[in-house]
């Protein structure tokens, strides 16, 4: 085998998996790749039903209501609009009405939202990041409030966890 | 005073680290090797002044001395003393100070192997290491100075997160650091192999250990945080995806390319320039790592407004290093001498394979880690990438290079034989499809990944025993079938090669734990005593709902008996949700009964008005199989570091007979 002949076979299978890895990239980020969404988005931005998305915002005051079984029936609202949500399974620890949360799931017709997932930080002071952006665009955060997001010393105490202990 | 003493310390340890920066410099200067003997002194000085102040915060939160902002705002009197010792590190400013010990400690270690790294390559690669040291130092002085004084002393502190207070804690970041923090090793070597120009086996000879250790702590510290995530966070899964996560994966797959790569330096004396690549780009991802999970980027881009001075640091540093070594390296590297091209099909051809498939792979997850954080930078879209990306990319280059890692184990150097490794390997092959068709029979209608996944793990692990075998068997002339001659052979084999094997079937340990997770299942209930929940094969039983006093927390405690299908008793379980009052934060503590290698999984929720508690049960077959085969894969990387191999220094004089051969069978 000449060296030019070796060297052709190394450049040809480095393209070619180079290659597979850009696209499997590509064709993975069209497909599984979820936007966050606040509830005045969703009011405003006609959504197809079906859409997989995380929704956040705060849990609405007295919109809790347990149902059959474990599911469980709440409104997510930024005081701009409010979205209903429906979920079966486990509340994580720092669900509270009035507090920040995030919610993975698929968008029903009539924007109703079905979650699957429900994200809160496991920390008393912690608003979800994407919370609190969607928040100050509404113009209903106060930077350093009571429920101001956690400087970034706390933030990061539990660094080792990360944002994982949100679930 | 203590706590005084150890911030001098600290700034001790900066000025030494300054040394011994200097020194190899000023050494090469004046031709004077006193002065390199002076830069491992200061390297052991630094690590002294370091662990000084490493104990004098120990010192701190052990006696909760709430004088010290840090322990305030991480400590309780109340706390246990364990937590109390692994909340040192379970916050911003002790986790670095944890980092710079380890870093220092690295430091030492180089400084004291006298026999095994020639006297200039030492003196370089402590400098750099110095440099490292310095500006990490430099960054906890300034921006996160764990000895900070409070005026007043509070009387009580605010406790460490409840999440933290695991003994997950005290051994999970220890050992994930001595992994990231050990490739600053391997990243300083390459760098004074650049400074000096010259690269060699020798110097492969001298950084294969260090990168081996640090692989293997690595490999255990990401096994026991998953471990950790898995039974603390209450809901069963053992990897998400998630980017802190990520940031200590990709460090790892990058070693694993580096550990192989060296392999062929050391053996052929060829990928030089790439393995000093894979040298930086490994401490370059560990870097990015720490920016990631220290800087606050990933709870808020915007965190850099509410204290920019650290993200911008770290920022820096990551600028100054990975700039600062890939300038270097595009300067430098034309200087090392190439070293020749080789046959497709051979042992180092199939380790080049395996680079690639690891970079390829290290790739994605790097896309999928930082995308989200420039998309939102650049457009203000929020997106996650979360394991449906992973899955449909990782998963795919994985596979590649799980298929070829007993090919590449039996092919020779120089020049392998396609055919005859095939079929060495047919048996392998031969029960894997059996195992893998046996479970799909077996599991009809189940997932179907579940059983390619279990194939592939006994292809892995057969192909691992075979190698062994057949090197004891022996190849032409040597060749026997006496088992007494194979077993007296195979215990003569370098403790390499079983190191080899036993991590290469730790990989397929873990595939087939992974792969078992097809066929978990989880149930939901609400339940009062009495009432049952069936979950896989099992039913559990609620006995009882009782409260419990914890030191610093109040529990509610559920009490389960689990029984199998026939109604005999397999075991208990109890979970709780903990209440700490000092942080107004409850806490899900899940049960698990481990029955073999699977587990039953319980997991508690809100009680109900009518006197029933929610409760979660995951039926995991075969879990523990994914941490065991990390350890068994970091147990196959510490045999392999005893081999007499490792401990020698310069390689022998037939390794110098051996170039000419490699260079004409190259052209």
């Amino acid at each position: 085998m000449t060296r030019k002949k070796r060297r052709l076979i190394l450049i040809a299978v480095c393209g070619s998996v180079l290659a597979l890895a850009v696209g499997l990239i590509l064709s993975a980020m069209s497909g599984s790749i979820v936007f966050f969404r606040s509830p005045s988005e969703i009011e405003a931005q006609a959504i197809p039903a079906g859409t997989r998305l995380r929704l956040g915002g705060l849990v609405q005051d007295g919109s809790l209501k347990r149902g059959p079984g474990q599911t469980v029936d709440f409104a997510v609202t930024d005081h701009g609009a409010t979205i209903a949500v429906q979920y079966t399974g486990l509340l994580p620890d720092l669900f509270r009405e009035g507090q920040g949360v995030v919610a993975e799931g698929i968008l029903e017709p009539g924007n109703r939202f079905r979650a699957d997932t429900v994200l809160a930080k496991h920390d008393e002071s912690y608003m979800p990041r994407e919370v609190a952006d969607a928040l100050k665009k509404q113009g209903r955060w106060q930077e350093g409030g009571a429920k101001g997001p956690v400087p970034a010393a706390s933030a990061s105490a539990d660094g080792t966890l990360g944002p994982r202990s949100e679930r | 005073m203590i706590v005084e003493t150890g911030h001098f310390a600290l700034a001790l340890a900066l000025a030494l680290s300054l040394v011994q920066m200097v020194m190899p410099v000023w050494a090469a200067r004046s031709g004077d090797p006193a002065l390199r003997q002076t830069t491992s002194q200061a390297a052991l000085g630094a690590f002294a002044c370091v662990l000084f102040a490493f104990a004098a915060l120990t010192w701190a939160h052990a006696t909760s001395d709430f004088s010290v902002q840090n322990v305030v705002e991480n400590s309780h009197t109340q706390k246990p003393l364990i937590y109390k010792l692994s909340g040192v590190w379970g916050n911003h400013e002790g986790s670095m100070l944890l980092w710079v010990l380890i870093l220092t400690l690295f430091g030492a270690c180089v400084a004291g192997a006298k026999n095994s790294v020639p006297p200039r390559l030492r003196a370089n690669t402590l400098g750099v290491q110095g440099l490292i040291t310095f500006v990490f130092v430099l960054f906890i002085i300034t921006t996160s100075n764990p000895f900070t004084r409070v005026v007043p002393a509070p009387i009580e502190g605010r406790d460490l997160n409840p999440l933290l207070q695991d003994p997950g804690l005290a051994i999970h970041p220890p050992l994930l650091y001595l992994g990231y923090v050990g490739f600053s090793i391997t990243f300083a070597f390459a760098a004074a192999a650049l400074i000096e120009g010259r690269i060699d086996a020798v110097w492969a000879r001298a950084v294969r250990p260090w990168t081996l250790s640090a692989w293997c702590f690595l490999t255990l510290g990401i096994a026991m945080g998953s471990y950790w995530a898995y039974y603390e966070l209450g809901w069963g899964g053992w990897w998400f995806w998630d980017p802190v996560e990520n940031a200590s994966l990709m460090p790892w797959i990058a070693g694993t390319a580096l550990l192989h790569s060296t392999v062929v330096m050391e053996k052929r004396d060829a990928l030089k320039v790439w393995t000093v690549l894979l040298a930086i780009l490994t401490f370059s991802l560990s870097l990015v790592g720490t920016f990631i999970v220290r800087s606050g980027v990933l709870t808020s881009v915007h965190s850099f407004a509410t204290d920019p001075t650290r993200g911008v640091f770290i920022l820096g540093i990551l600028v100054l290093f990975i700039g600062g070594s890939l300038a270097l390296f595009a300067w430098r590297a034309p200087l090392l001498r190439q070293g020749g091209l080789f046959a497709p099909i051979s042992r180092e051809g199939s380790l080049v394979l395996n680079n690639l498939f690891l970079v390829a792979a290290c790739a994605t997850v790097f896309v999928g880690t930082l995308y989200p954080l420039l998309l939102e930078m650049l457009t203000g879209d929020k997106i996650t990438v979360g394991p449906p990306f992973f899955n449909s990319t990782f998963v795919p280059l994985a596979i590649p290079l799980l298929l070829i890692v007993p090919f590449g184990q039996s092919l020779a150097w120089k020049r392998g034989d396609l055919l005859a490794a095939s079929q060495r390997l047919f048996f392998a092959l031969g029960v894997a499809l059996a195992a893998g068709f046996a479970t799909l029979a077996m599991t009809a209608g189940g997932p179907v990944m579940a059983p390619i996944g279990i194939g592939l793990g006994a292809y892995l692990l057969i192909g691992s025993a075979m190698e062994i075998v057949a090197r004891a068997r022996g190849y032409g002339a040597r060749r026997t079938r006496s088992p007494a001659i194979i077993a007296r052979r195979a215990f003569g084999l370098p403790r390499s090669a079983w190191g080899t094997s036993l991590a290469h079937a730790g990989v397929g340990v873990v595939v087939i734990g992974i792969a078992a997770q097809g066929w978990a299942s989880e149930g939901l209930a609400s339940l009062k005593p009495g009432q049952s929940l069936t979950v896989g094969p099992y039913v559990a039983t609620l006995d009882r709902v009782a409260p419990r006093q914890g030191p610093n927390y109040e529990e509610a405690g559920a009490f389960l008996t689990v029984r199998n299908r026939a109604g005999d008793e397999v075991g208990q379980v109890e979970t709780g949700r903990r209440f700490y009052p000092s942080r107004q934060m409850t806490v899900t503590e899940s049960g698990l009964l481990t029955l073999g290698a699977s587990q039953v999984y319980a997991s508690l929720g809100e009680a109900g008005k009518d006197g029933s508690i929610g409760l979660r049960l995951y039926y995991k077959p075969l879990v523990l199989l994914i941490w065991l085969g990390a350890v068994v894969m970091a147990l196959g990387g510490a045999l392999s570091l005893t081999d007499r191999r490792m401990r020698v220094g310069a390689p022998a004089k037939a390794k110098g007979r051996a170039l000419p051969a490699s260079a004409v069978a190259a052209e």
